[in-house]
């Protein structure tokens, strides 16, 4: 993985970009002592390592768009962070770069119940918006496995997902207002507290940019009301292929679970070990059916999918009988990262989107690699929407069980890609996946993707090096290929 | 208009782009055409009839997801649907009686592109949120693809966003993924007569803050109640206010009993069984009362605690008609042209529409769209909301990167886009 040169020049003029940067926010948001910087040289993907010039840490949309501005006027590139919890290196900084963090902005501006939303300054976790709204029995609906921790922010620049997203969406679909500062200082509004944009819809486009577009200042974001209940099935099956059968049933049954999560053996394993949930250590897949609403319906739907599961041959389908119950089914799958972490020294997580359909078929071409490679690997599934995590088990210290892990790691994409799946369902592209788009999009769609690029930031300052593998000029993307004289297709019916 | 451009695949529908890019000719987009008197008159000496770009090339419905080509018939994609008991969750509206033409004539991409969605928007979402992929050929005489066939899909800018609502100005489609999900088993509606609008605003308020589900809600004053075709339930003199609830059967009847009781407070419920239900929801869906009219029709999205007290206020204002659905924050406002005073009738209300709107502060503020109109009056005022300068310097960048001949649908959205 190769980021863009540091440019010589801006890194020798480091004293007067920091003495520029210096006028526009107060001595406590400017970090530039060496030390300081390491503690931003990675966010979640942590093989890839690289300190920032300088960290600048506004508190105000004012600040943000001089500090923008003045780096436009001086070619010096930026990259926004939230938490840094992205797990494709979407915060990765660069030597040459300033690192724009918006952990300042940690404040809930307005609860506004009648309008069902919330508006949050960027850096509120995702949990805190949850927490500031549950008195009055309401909640954020998209939670990744890092609510606690990762900011709306941060989310929306992912358009990250969560356990629930089948049944309630990602975060594109919770969103309904955005302050966002461009590359050039000028701030906009996109969409507000009513439901659809007018014009082009800049909000649904800026929702898992990446950080390439603009740097969010504000967010408006849909609560829900909380469901009334919820319970959960705990089922295990003899084989991969029964499990999937039985979730397409589910779905062609015409249920949609709030959550449907599959595990395969080592994952059934590694967790157990870690959680002692007491998942079936003889199943080859277990799945987690959760059903949420009013407790009729819940009661309903429960019983429904229990006998399903039966006709789909299950070994063990226990259903939660109380709130305690139903924590304990979760407590393995939610712990899935830490317990993998305990059985190996590191791990990657992968993140393709598949057709539910060809799941036993990827499972096992992923455990030929994971053979051919000789490195473990054990499979977490979000079977309702076909989102598979695949954790490779690595060392990072073995010579040469990176560059491994890497080329295993692609191979299980282009895999997803060839069964019709795409590269990422969640985690986004960043650094991570930026070489692969090419297994996935043709020149001219890359092309396109850019030229969108190219209308808030022409100049390729903000957040390079991610998501796209070549990085044209704005100015020749833009010009427009005439082919005169060619004879227009004789067979082309017209009237 | 002069010639039509028929292309009978995409590789046609490209080489038909590139020869308009050739010869600097803008092109008229035409699905089915059924809202083809929505937006701006676009003045362009070539049609580009898509009609040949019809069928469904991919259907899995436990993979939730259906491909077709772009003027593939709405009808035909939800009759095959509802043999899997699938549906469009965002209920897809069938506007072209609006404009008096017939039922059941749009397209697939033609919704898509016009991202215009039914009552289940507030719990389902809109067009844009079941738009999973496409293939496109932009005004670059380029054919690119964004998206994919899986229901989660993160991979690059949402590109599908960008073309819902774009009314084909930035790309033609050839082929669009959209999200299916399982139809509703069963629905019923209460039905909260003779309240006030402000009394209506709080009885839906309290119902979608409630934890039942509520999937369709609605104000239909006592002028419009009255064309809702529903049995004998909603043909009295009195306003309507009706909410919709959808699910297994044992879970709506027990949310009907429990809605029933908070909304105790708002008077008596009577409550609409099955077919009398989806009879009134696709009324409200399709704009039933103003269909075939010749007035002005205007449709405004508002923050749902003040939509329906700004309508009942531009109702008076004008003398026209509304109603109101997705809790307060879509209207549909109907004005006879002929009854409004000379000023007004210069910009079809739109001056003192959108300086209303616009009162209660940039929070709560909305925007408007001049839906139905006689070609002149959409030729002078702003049928879609006017931008801020920034944002119009970015949607004309846009159509720049898309499109930078200007061929495609040119100035259906606003000057030059």
């Amino acid at each position: 993985m190769r980021m863009p040169k540091p440019d010589a020049k801006i890194l020798s003029r480091r004293a007067e970009i920091i003495e520029g940067l210096g006028e526009i926010v107060p001595p406590s948001s400017l970090i530039t002592e060496e030390d300081a910087l390491r503690a931003y040289e990675c966010d979640g993907l942590t093989a890839y390592r690289q300190p920032p010039m300088i960290v600048v840490l506004p508190r105000t949309t004012a600040q943000v768009s001089l500090v923008l501005r003045y780096c436009r006027d001086n070619k010096v590139k930026v990259v926004p962070r939230g938490a840094g919890t992205s797990l494709s290196g979407g915060a990765l900084p660069l030597a040459d770069g300033v690192l724009l963090g918006l952990g300042k902005f940690n404040r809930i501006l307005e609860i506004d119940y009648d309008n069902r939303c919330v508006v949050a300054q960027p850096g509120v976790t995702n949990l805190a918006i949850t927490h500031a709204v549950e008195d009055k029995g309401f909640y954020y609906a998209p939670d990744p496995s890092s609510q606690i921790v990762c900011t709306i922010g941060g989310n929306i620049a992912e358009n990250s997902g969560g356990v629930h997203c089948l049944k309630y969406g990602l975060t594109t679909n919770n969103v309904l207002g955005l302050e966002v500062v461009m590359m050039n200082g000028e701030v906009v509004r996109l969409g507000g507290r009513h439901l659809d944009s007018s014009g082009y819809d800049l909000l649904g486009l800026m929702t898992g940019s990446e950080g390439l577009l603009g740097v969010v200042t504000e967010v408006t974001v849909r609560i829900l009301r909380a469901p009334q209940t919820a319970r959960a099935l705990l089922i295990g099956f003899a084989s991969v292929e029964a499990a999937g059968d039985c979730v397409a049933a589910i779905i062609a049954a015409g249920i949609i679970p709030a959550g449907m999560e599959m595990m395969d053996r080592p994952a059934i394993h590694a967790t157990e070990e870690f959680a002692h949930a007491g998942y079936p250590l003889d199943a080859e897949a277990l799945l987690i059916v959760e059903l949420d609403g009013p407790q009729v319906e819940v009661d309903h739907l429960i019983e429904q999918v229990g006998e399903l599961a039966q006709e789909h041959d299950a070994t063990t389908l226990q259903a939660s009988e109380n709130e305690a119950q139903r924590e304990r089914f979760w407590a393995g799958r939610k712990a899935a990262f830490p317990a993998v972490g305990r059985i190996a020294s590191d791990y990657l997580c992968m993140d393709g989107t598949i057709p539910r359909s060809r799941l036993a078929e990827v499972l096992g071409r992923i455990f030929g690699l994971s053979e051919q490679y000789g490195l473990g690997v054990a499979n977490v599934f979000h079977a309702g929407d076909g989102n598979l995590h695949p954790l490779i088990l690595f060392d990072a210290n073995k010579p040469g069980d990176l560059e491994k892990v890497e080329k295993f790691g692609a191979d299980i994409l282009k895999l997803c890609v060839e069964v019709g799946g795409v590269l990422t369902g969640e985690h986004g592209v960043g650094v991570e996946k930026r070489d692969l788009m090419g297994v996935m999009f043709t020149e001219e769609d890359l092309n396109q993707q850019q030229r969108v690029k190219c209308v808030f930031d022409p100049d390729s300052l903000l957040n390079p090096g991610k998501m796209f593998p070549v990085l044209h000029r704005c100015v020749e993307l833009g010009r427009l290929h005439v082919h005169k004289g060619e004879i227009p297709f004789p067979n082309l019916p017209r009237f | 208009m002069g010639e039509t451009l028929q292309p009978a695949d995409s590789a046609q529908l490209r080489e038909a782009v590139a020869w308009a890019v050739a010869r600097e000719q803008a092109l008229e987009i035409h699905g089915a055409g059924t809202k083809a008197a929505l937006g701006r008159p676009v003045e362009a000496p070539c049609r580009l009839d898509l009609s040949a770009l019809s069928g469904i090339s991919f259907y899995e419905p436990t993979e939730l997801v259906m491909t077709v080509a772009a003027a593939t018939p709405l009808a035909e994609v939800t009759a095959r649907l509802a043999q899997h008991n699938q549906h469009l969750a965002f209920e897809p509206a069938d506007y072209g009686p609006l404009w008096g033409k017939g039922p059941d004539g749009a397209t697939m991409g033609g919704v898509l592109a016009c991202n215009l969605s039914g009552p289940r928007r507030i719990a389902a979402g809109a067009a844009r949120d079941h738009f999973l992929g496409f293939q496109a050929v932009s005004g670059r005489g380029e054919a690119f693809k964004s998206g994919g066939r899986v229901v989660k899909n993160v991979t690059g800018y949402d590109m599908c966003k960008l073309m819902a609502g774009s009314y084909g100005t930035l790309a033609v489609l050839s082929e669009v993924t959209f999200k299916v999900m399982p139809a509703p088993e069963t629905l019923c509606t209460l039905v909260l007569p003779g309240l006030s609008p402000s009394q209506a605003v709080d009885a839906m308020t309290a119902a979608l803050q409630s934890p039942f589900d509520v999937s369709g809600a609605a104000h239909l004053p006592s002028a419009v109640a009255a064309d809702f075709a529903t049995g004998n339930n909603l043909g009295n003199s009195d306003s309507a206010t009706v909410l919709r609830l959808e699910g297994p059967a044992p879970s709506v009847a027990a949310r009907s009993t429990s809605l029933r009781q908070l909304l105790s407070p708002f008077g008596h419920c009577a409550l609409l069984e099955d077919t009398d239900s989806q009879d009134l929801w696709r009324g409200v869906r399709d704009v039933v009362p103003f269909q075939n009219g010749k007035g002005l029709l205007w449709r405004i999205s508002a923050p749902p605690s003040v939509g329906l007290v700004l309508a009942e206020q531009m109702a008076v204002r004008f003398g026209g008609r509304y109603f109101c659905d997705w809790g307060g924050g879509l209207i549909w406002l109907a004005l006879d042209g002929e009854a409004l005073t000379e000023e007004d009738a210069s910009n079809g209300g739109a001056l003192a529409l959108r300086k209303a709107l616009g009162e209660r502060g940039e929070d709560l503020a909305g925007h408007a769209l001049l839906l139905r109109a006689p070609q002149d009056l959409r030729r002078e005022v702003a049928v879609f909301q006017p931008q801020s300068p920034e944002l119009a310097k970015l949607t004309a960048r846009m159509k720049q990167g898309f499109d930078p001949a200007g061929i495609l649908n040119p100035g259906r959205m606003y000057d030059g886009v």
